[in-house]
C-alpha cells in the first residue's frame, strides 16, 4: 500500500485529501498517469510530487509504505 | 525542552517569540521580515486568505533553507514560523527572523530565506473575492521543477 497525499486545488477536485492505494513499486510517473484515469477531472502531468517529504522526479519507484504526496504550484509566504 | 526553530502554526503568529529564537550573544543584528495579508492584488480585492500546508514537508524545508543559509553565511541563526488556516486582510502569513554578528547578513539571509519558501516549501493560498475564489500558484512563474529545486532523481536504491 501507498499513501497519497493531495492539496490546494487537487484536494477539492476529488473531494479527499488522502488515499491509501496498493500500487507499490510503479514510478511517481505510472501512478500520475493511475490517477488521471481513475480521476479524470485531475491533471498531474508536469506537477512536481515528493515521496517521503523530498521532491521526487517521475521516474523514482514509490514502494510499499511509502506517502508520494503531489504538491502543485507553491504559494506561500 | 528544545525550541523547534521552524513552525507551522494555525494561531496568530507572536512576532517577539520568534525574534527571542535567533537571540545570541555573538549577534549584532536581528531582522525580522513579517509576510502579511494584502488587500489589493492586480486591481482585485481579497476578502480573506486561507492557507494550507503540507506541514510535515514545510518544516524539512525549512530546515533545508536554514542549512542553505548556514553554507553561504555560516554565523546566522535563522527561525520561521508560518500561519496556516484562515487569515485576515493585515493578518500575519510569515515571520522570518535572522540573527548574525553583522547587519549585512541578516538582511541577505532573511530576503534568502522569503525567496526560498516561495520556491519550495509546500504552502499554498486560496484567495477569497468578492466574486469567487482560487488556489494561487505560480507566484513566481515557477515552472515545474526549477533547477535549485531539492529533489532526488533517478531510482532509490
Amino acid at each position: 500500500m501507498i499513501n497519497i497525499l493531495l492539496f490546494a486545488h487537487l484536494q477539492e477536485a476529488i473531494g479527499k485529501s488522502e488515499l491509501n492505494i496498493d500500487l507499490s513499486d510503479y514510478t511517481v510517473g505510472q501512478i500520475k498517469q493511475w490517477m488521471e484515469n481513475q480521476y479524470p477531472q485531475l491533471s498531474l502531468q508536469n506537477m512536481m510530487a515528493a515521496v517521503n517529504e523530498e521532491f521526487a522526479t517521475d521516474d523514482i519507484i514509490v514502494k510499499d509504505g511509502d506517502t508520494l504526496a503531489f504538491i502543485p504550484p507553491i504559494s506561500g509566504g | 525542552m528544545s525550541i523547534s526553530f521552524f513552525e507551522i502554526v494555525d494561531k496568530p503568529i507572536d512576532v517577539e517569540e520568534v525574534r527571542q529564537k535567533v537571540v545570541d550573544r555573538n549577534a549584532g543584528a536581528i531582522t525580522i521580515f513579517i509576510g502579511t495579508v494584502r488587500e489589493m492584488t492586480k486591481g482585485k480585492k481579497t476578502l480573506h486568505l486561507e492557507y494550507q500546508a503540507y506541514p510535515e514537508m514545510a518544516i524539512k524545508m525549512f530546515e533545508q533553507i536554514s542549512k542553505e543559509i548556514q553554507e553561504k553565511w555560516p554565523e546566522a541563526i535563522v527561525a520561521i514560523t508560518h500561519r496556516v488556516g484562515y487569515l485576515e486582510i493585515s493578518d500575519i502569513a510569515v515571520v522570518i527572523a535572522v540573527s548574525s554578528p553583522h547587519r549585512k547578513i541578516a538582511y541577505m539571509a532573511n530576503e534568502y530565506a522569503i525567496e526560498r519558501i516561495k520556491q519550495i516549501v509546500p504552502i499554498w493560498k486560496k484567495e477569497y473575492w468578492e466574486d469567487g475564489t482560487e488556489w494561487i500558484g505560480d507566484q513566481l512563474e515557477n515552472v515545474p521543477y526549477p533547477e535549485n529545486l531539492p529533489t532526488k532523481k533517478g531510482e532509490r536504491s
